[in-house]
């Protein structure tokens, strides 16, 4: 493992699964009375953010309390950074408080790669969300959740998702959860398909290690997992495409989709949801969409990639999945 | 001592021969002219050049001292060989009126290191609505025949327009930054493989080559000439080279460093690398040399752009755009274009003097190296190999992309009318 997370690109198929398979120990602390461990105790972590979400900092911080870190919240958003130097300052500052890692989430792509390596701070650095470039972590639960519910809860350890077709559909152009996605599945050995609009895909797509459809139909038939990106209502404003409707109607996923997938396949969204517009209601709330489990499955990753970071050599957590047995 | 005699130069890269300067000209061009009286400098199979002329730098006086004046500017162009410089309008205030102009360019005399020609705003503040007092800058004392709202482009086509027939009446030229601003709203870097990849905003090349495919258009239709700014892709040289064949009066420059690097070097995210135009892929950077060398491209100009330390040590996005540039172009033409084979020496003097003299109307510069000529003149080392460290810049800012980077040739000694600015590698 390298000592920062900033890109699902950086990871190596056993790194990868060394963190699913962590995640998995650490998905049972969830199940425990007292869900707490002591691993990180007297280590400081701190989640920088620069962009509003709510959603990610939670979670993030569910795990870091669950390893028993000490944490701090900082948020920084707005027009009060929009001279850069603050990310600078605001590192050095956290350094000089004895920091050991910084969760950051910036809008700027590219913020954390300079963070982790200007030589501005020694602390392990963990991508959150950068712009429009990756949120690894994302595309960890992701795996993470695709892995159980294809191949099994205790059946996935040690495995990766070779063969698997994963369909990702909506914004990709502005969607680091594509990107970060793409990587990772390739490097778990899924086939990836991105569907969207051509004006909702980027110049230069055609090297990425996946193909790409404009039509939604003609994939569904054959995908293991279908997910859904959140697509931004502004993005109608700016002439992505025609109305609401529109992209309803040719990439939205409703019951009658739904149904010509194969029985097994799943419906995935990294939230929040716009019911209506790329999900109906009927598909987010049917036994196939792992939403809610995505969120679950969120703080066991990143209790996962903490423990891997700062946490060294010793057994995640005293319960292994060994001596269960 | 106003005699100078340089003793076995090769002369644009000729035979080496000796060059006898006397009250700021050149008095002798032979060999074995008599050192009598005249202080010898030793060219040692040199390569002496006229002096370079630029005609696109950003010298930030007035308004942004911190990253550069006109004397620091200056001595970074006089270290670079340069002998005039033309300084872009985006100061604050804006040079759009004859008293900008006359400021900057008398600053340029006092101070002695290099001639300043300013360039003239083409319209009110650079905000692309109202022409700008053309013709005051013209008749004030800086002369003014290049304008330009580099930084921005002229994008109203109706203001272009009137701004390439307006400036006939007096010789002048219309310098176009060619960027559409709608293709680039956002834009962070070149579009393609490298900017899906990073998640950073594109600046597609159809921004600058549509641009320019309407003003040679709009040039040829009124008759005028234009000049198209760091010109960057390799559809832009196609548009260009077109033109040119249909006899429209259009010349275009390219920067050194879109001679060489390429938008790989931004996955480093360093801001450094952060230019506008941005840089392109190594298919443009080859067109590019290509288009140099055959002139389709007519010259070299630097887009020498300072900014302060901490308007790059921050994130990308966050990040000022641009690089200086003055002091290491010579090197970047010989390593790109001279050790390539492209170009010969006499190539880069057409390139690098003679033609943005032209271009730009610059009087006494760009002139061949012949007796009666203004001394202004310049020796390179051509053997020279070593890295680029920023610490010795004359620049107040320290923006490059070459830091420790391997460059061939060094600039030796600059001459202006005869006095040496530059001497053994030194400001004088």
């Amino acid at each position: 493992m390298q000592r920062h997370l900033i890109s699902a690109a950086d990871l190596t198929r056993d790194d990868a699964v060394l963190i699913l398979d962590t995640a998995e120990e650490m998905a049972r602390v969830a199940d425990r009375p007292i869900k707490k461990l002591p691993t990180l105790r007297g280590r400081t972590v701190v989640n920088l953010f620069f962009e509003d979400s709510t959603r990610t900092r939670i979670s993030f911080e569910a795990a870091e309390k669950r390893l028993s870190a000490d944490v701090i919240n900082f948020t920084a958003k707005g027009s009060s950074v929009s001279k850069g130097e603050s990310l600078k300052d605001t590192a050095q500052t956290l350094e000089a408080m004895g920091v050991d890692a910084v969760v950051i989430r910036h809008g700027a792509s590219g913020a954390p790669y300079r963070l982790a390596n200007s030589g501005w701070i020694d602390a392990a650095v963990i991508n959150a969300g950068d712009g429009t470039h990756q949120h690894p972590t994302q595309a960890l639960l992701d795996a993470f959740t695709m892995r159980r519910r294809l191949v099994g809860r205790d059946a996935g350890i040690g495995q990766d998702l070779a063969g698997r077709r994963i369909t990702i559909v909506g914004d990709v152009l502005h969607s680091r959860v594509a990107r970060s996605n793409v990587d990772l599945l390739h490097t778990l050995g899924a086939e990836v398909t991105l569907v969207a609009p051509p004006t909702l895909l980027p110049v230069g797509i055609e090297t990425w290690p996946c193909e790409v459809s404009y039509d939604l139909d003609a994939t569904l038939s054959k995908s293991d997992a279908v997910m859904m990106l959140r697509v931004q209502r502004e993005r109608m404003n700016a002439a992505f495409f025609p109305t609401e409707r529109e992209y309803s109607r040719r990439y939205g996923l409703d019951g009658d989709r739904m149904a010509r997938m194969p029985e097994h396949a799943i419906v995935m969204h990294p939230g929040p949801m716009v019911r209506g517009m790329e999900i109906t209601a009927e598909v987010a709330d049917s036994e196939r969409c792992t939403a809610i489990e995505q969120v679950a499955n969120g703080v066991s990753i990143r209790m996962a990639v903490l423990y891997l970071l700062l946490g060294g050599n010793e057994p995640a957590a005293t319960h292994t999945r060994t001596e269960e047995k | 001592m106003s005699k100078i005699l340089i003793r076995g130069a090769k002369v644009l890269g000729g035979e080496p021969q000796d060059v006898l300067i006397d009250g700021g000209a050149i008095a002798e061009v032979g060999t074995a002219l008599s050192a009598e009286g005249a202080q010898v400098v030793e060219a040692d199979g040199k390569v002496l050049l006229p002096g370079l002329v630029d005609l696109h730098t950003h010298l930030r006086e007035p308004g942004r001292e911190d990253s550069e004046t006109v004397l620091t500017g200056t001595r970074a162009a006089a270290s670079g060989g340069y002998t005039a410089v033309f300084a872009m309008a985006n100061t604050f205030p804006v040079a759009d009126t004859a008293g900008v102009v006359e400021q900057v360019w008398r600053l340029g005399r006092e101070h002695g290191y290099c001639d300043v020609q300013p360039i003239g705003a083409v319209t009110v503040g650079l905000e692309g609505k109202k022409l700008a007092e053309l013709g005051a800058m013209h008749e004030s004392a800086a002369g003014v025949t290049v304008f330009s709202d580099d930084g921005k482009c002229v994008d109203d086509a109706v203001i272009m327009r009137r701004a390439l027939e307006y400036v006939k009446a007096f010789g002048g030229v219309v310098a176009q930054h060619a960027q559409e601003p709608r293709l680039t709203e956002g834009a962070q870097m070149n579009e393609g493989v490298v900017s899906a990849e990073l998640g950073l905003g594109g600046w597609p090349a159809v921004a600058e080559e549509s641009i320019i495919a309407r003003d040679v258009l709009l040039a040829e239709h009124v008759g005028s000439r234009v000049h198209i700014c760091h010109l960057s892709t390799a559809g832009s040289v196609e548009i260009v080279r077109w033109a040119k064949s249909r006899g429209i009066d259009v010349t275009a420059e390219v920067t050194p460093h879109h001679l060489l690097l390429t938008d790989e070097l931004v996955r480093t995210y360093n801001p450094v690398y952060k230019v506008n135009p941005p840089l392109r892929t190594e298919r443009d950077v080859l067109a590019l040399r290509e288009a140099l060398a055959d002139g389709t491209i007519d010259i070299v100009a630097t887009d020498h752009a300072p900014h302060p330390h901490e308007d790059k040590d921050c994130e990308w996005a966050a990040a000022a755009m641009g690089m200086v540039g003055l002091e290491t172009a010579l090197s970047v033409v010989q390593e790109t274009m001279v050790d390539t084979g492209l170009l010969t020496w006499a190539g880069v003097a057409e390139r690098m003097s003679f033609k943005p003299a032209e271009i730009g109307r610059a009087k006494g510069h760009g002139r061949p190296v012949s007796a009666g000529e203004p001394a202004n003149l310049m020796l390179v080392d051509t053997e020279y190999r070593g890295s680029v460290d920023p610490a010795g810049f004359a620049s107040r800012s320290r923006n490059t992309p070459y830091e420790g980077r391997e460059l061939p040739g060094r600039v030796t000694h600059t001459w202006l009318r005869g006095k040496a600015t530059l001497v053994d590698g030194k400001l004088t």
